[in-house]
């Protein structure tokens, strides 16, 4: 270990605690959601400032496309608890299986919020673009705060493939396994996390009217 | 005993990467003590420079804009690179897991990484003034709409802030998680040393305010960089929502930069009288109530900037609310002094410094706090007089006596204490001689934040800036004894030289790398029995 010699105290901060270790990423997923909270209170505010703005400019929002990749983030959050099951029960290979499908399905869904924006774009409602710089002030904002939340979310979304990448890794070369597997655990958190900012993110832009 | 002979955390490595990428918890907060020590002589030197410019009204030393862009720096600096950081970030992780009786905090990596992300925040923030219109000249609150418009760097400092929140939130995470998890066998949570327990109250604000601060920031980036109006009304923004959102965290991170001052004096107190603290447990849990009724009172900022006489009011009684806790720390404090064997050590005098000043700083608080005073005297100096009484007279005072408290315990050795006690005097007399005028130039009406000022104003702003050069010198002479302490002390200072008995006392000046030769015993009947432990 680190030390160099004497004492070796039973309650090291250099000891594997899976308890520390998911106390810590719950106390980091509080730190997130106050990140968000504090857009969601300039989302409400500037809602009820200009409710018909918010609503005429929502229409613009494609809701079959936003509901895709709801049903996509839900099944995603469920293979990566499904993954977390498998490692406990000793099953690192199935537990592999399913991170790969939750990475696929983050795949998926950038994929399809990339053709969301880039309709969006070639409509030239990206903030600096003419067309946006037409719009009305409520909508204007609108679109801003879209393109801030959902892009937001969306680098949350690479961060945690990425993370879950890391987990994948560890798991093949045997790091992680039923007897240690707080880091997939803690993958599982964070991609809820992701899941679950999306859950009122997507009635927020797309569906109240 | 075989141990002594042991190395300590000085001797175990040597060679700067073995400091820069150290995971040792006090290397760490060493590093943070000379970064954040450097960075207070910076802002301390603007606070001198415009000290000088209000020397006289009229111009003395620089024009408004340079004036504007010193205050902003002196503030962001101040702010963000020394007193949040201070105290948790140098003694918060030199000691609480010492004095926990464990051997590092419970992520030592991501404590490493805290310290890095740190030094780039700082970095970011001296790079504003080295290209364009040179350092942000909006104050360090960044308001909206001036700051969305102005030409000068805005967008690198509130990045840089931005970055230092990672840092606080680093810091705090680490903490909650090390006292939950790594107290000694036996060390319940009202067994914990009271510095522990206003960490941990910290901590949590740390951890539930930065964040909003955080996207608020960005969001002033997104509007500079995009043209989007969210906070400039000329282009449909709301400035007022900014105030709001800054504050939210703002007003919270006060407590941020106070509690762990608290914590340092209920830690000088008993082992300078030798007696049990009084009110252990209404010590504790004031440090949490403040640090929940801390979060319900940003409004008072914010009483002239256009708020419903409702919410003022609401926000009015809060701001009172926060003070009943505040008191009884205070009292209890002085009451422990009472019946106690008081001991006049260096650190002790510091302690007493801030009550004395903090008494002044949280006092004119109430009067700020106030609705119908607030409205005369907001945005005056009485304002820069009180926030500098608490901060500076507060924490500031109870960052110095931490240092001359745990000296012996970091290095080793010992300071000349006359020397010390002479420091603290001048540094006493200078502090008060600065600040006490502007609560009176804020009463006369004195405005904040203008390089220059009307004629009637002349006596107390010259009293200021005399008392500045006194508090420097003060300064000087104190970190000029602590430096020479080190290298001409020749004793060595021996396990407990001031008779504490907190766990830190229980091992080796310096300790070793696992912080405990034996395994720490706890005191028998609490963290300050000393009728059963002296």
């Amino acid at each position: 270990m680190k030390h160099h010699s004497g004492l070796v105290l039973p309650n090291s901060g250099h000891n594997r605690d899976a308890e520390a270790s998911k106390l810590g990423m719950w106390l980091f997923l509080f730190t997130e959601f106050l990140l968000f909270g504090g857009l969601f209170i300039v989302y409400m505010v500037y809602r009820m400032l200009n409710p018909e703005a918010f609503l005429a400019a929502s229409f613009q929002l494609n809701v079959t496309m936003g509901s895709i990749n709801t049903i996509v983030l839900l099944i995603s959050s469920m293979t990566i608890a499904m993954s977390i099951t498998a490692i406990q029960l000793g099953n690192s290979k199935k537990s592999i299986q399913l991170l790969m499908i939750t990475v696929a399905a983050s795949l998926v869904f950038m994929v399809i919020k990339y053709f969301e924006w880039s309709a969006k774009i070639h409509h030239g409602l990206f903030p600096g673009m003419a067309v946006f710089n037409q719009l009305p002030k409520g909508e204007s904002l609108f679109f801003y705060l879209y393109f801030f939340m959902t892009g937001l979310h969306a680098l949350h979304i690479l961060i945690g493939a990425t993370f879950i990448g890391v987990v994948i890794h560890r798991t093949k070369s045997g790091r992680l396994n039923a007897g240690n597997y707080s880091l997939t655990e803690n993958a599982g958190l964070y991609w809820h996390l992701v899941d679950i900012i999306w859950i009122y993110l997507f009635p927020l832009f797309y569906l109240i009217h | 005993m075989t141990a002594t002979t042991e190395l300590n955390f000085f001797q175990a490595k040597k060679g700067l990467f073995s400091w820069i990428f150290s995971v040792d918890h006090k290397r760490i907060g060493l590093l943070y003590l000379y970064s954040i020590l450097a960075f207070f002589l910076v802002g301390v030197s603007l606070g001198v420079l415009m000290r000088l410019e209000l020397l006289n009204p009229g111009k003395d030393i620089m024009e408004a804009k340079m004036y504007n862009q010193v205050f902003t720096m002196h503030g962001v600096i101040m702010i963000f690179l020394f007193i949040i950081p201070s105290i948790p970030a140098v003694f918060g992780n030199f000691f609480l897991p010492i004095m926990l009786g464990t051997d590092d905090v419970a992520f030592p990596k991501l404590n490493l990484l805290s310290w890095w992300i740190y030094v780039v925040g700082a970095l970011m923030v001296l790079s504003t003034l080295l290209f364009g219109d040179g350092p942000a000249d909006t104050g360090w609150t960044f308001y909206a709409p001036y700051s969305v418009r102005t030409g000068t760097n805005v967008t690198m400092s509130v990045l840089a802030a931005f970055v230092l929140g990672f840092a606080n939130i680093l810091t705090g995470l680490n903490f909650i998680v090390t006292i939950h998890r790594l107290r000694t066998p036996g060390m319940t949570f009202f067994k914990m040393p009271l510095f522990a327990w206003a960490l941990y109250a910290t901590s949590w604000i740390q951890l539930l305010a930065t964040p909003i601060i955080g996207i608020t920031l960005l969001m002033i980036v997104a509007e500079r960089v995009l043209g989007v109006g969210l906070f400039d009304p000329s282009i449909g923004g709301d400035p007022i929502l900014y105030q709001h959102l800054f504050w939210i965290y703002s007003h919270p991170a006060v407590y941020i930069m106070a509690l762990p001052a608290f914590g340092i004096i209920s830690e000088l107190i008993p082992t300078f009288t030798h007696r049990t603290i009084f009110g252990y447990k209404a010590i504790a849990f004031s440090s949490l109530a403040i640090a929940f009724v801390g979060y319900f009172v940003w409004g008072h900022h914010m009483f002239t900037a256009g708020m419903s006489g409702a919410a003022r009011i609401v926000f009015s009684v809060m701001t009172f609310l926060v003070a009943i806790p505040t008191a009884i720390k205070v009292f209890n404090w002085v009451a422990s002094l009472y019946k106690g064997s008081i001991d006049v050590q260096p650190p002790l005098l510091y302690a007493l410094g801030f009550i004395f000043q903090f008494m002044v700083g949280g006092l004119s608080g109430l009067v700020l706090g106030a609705l119908a005073t607030d409205i005369h005297l907001h945005d005056t100096y009485f304002v820069v007089g009180h926030f500098h009484y608490v901060m500076f007279g507060g924490t500031g005072f109870a960052f110095f006596g931490a240092l001359h408290y745990w000296y012996p315990k970091i290095w080793g050795r010992m300071y000349n204490k006359a020397v010390a006690n002479v420091a603290f005097v001048i540094l006493f007399i200078g502090f008060n001689l600065l600040y006490f005028p502007m609560l009176i130039s804020g009463l006369m009406g004195m405005p904040r934040r203008y390089y220059d000022y009307l004629p009637e104003f002349h006596l107390p702003n010259m009293i200021s800036t005399y008392g500045s050069w006194v508090l420097v010198t003060g300064l000087l002479l104190m970190i000029g004894n602590l430096i020479a302490g080190f290298y001409t002390s020749k004793e060595k200072i021996g396990r407990n030289p001031w008779g504490g008995i907190t766990l830190e006392w229980q091992t080796l000046s310096p300790p070793p790398v696992q912080n405990f030769d034996k395994m720490p015993e706890l005191p028998k009947g609490g963290p300050y029995d000393f009728e059963n432990n002296f």
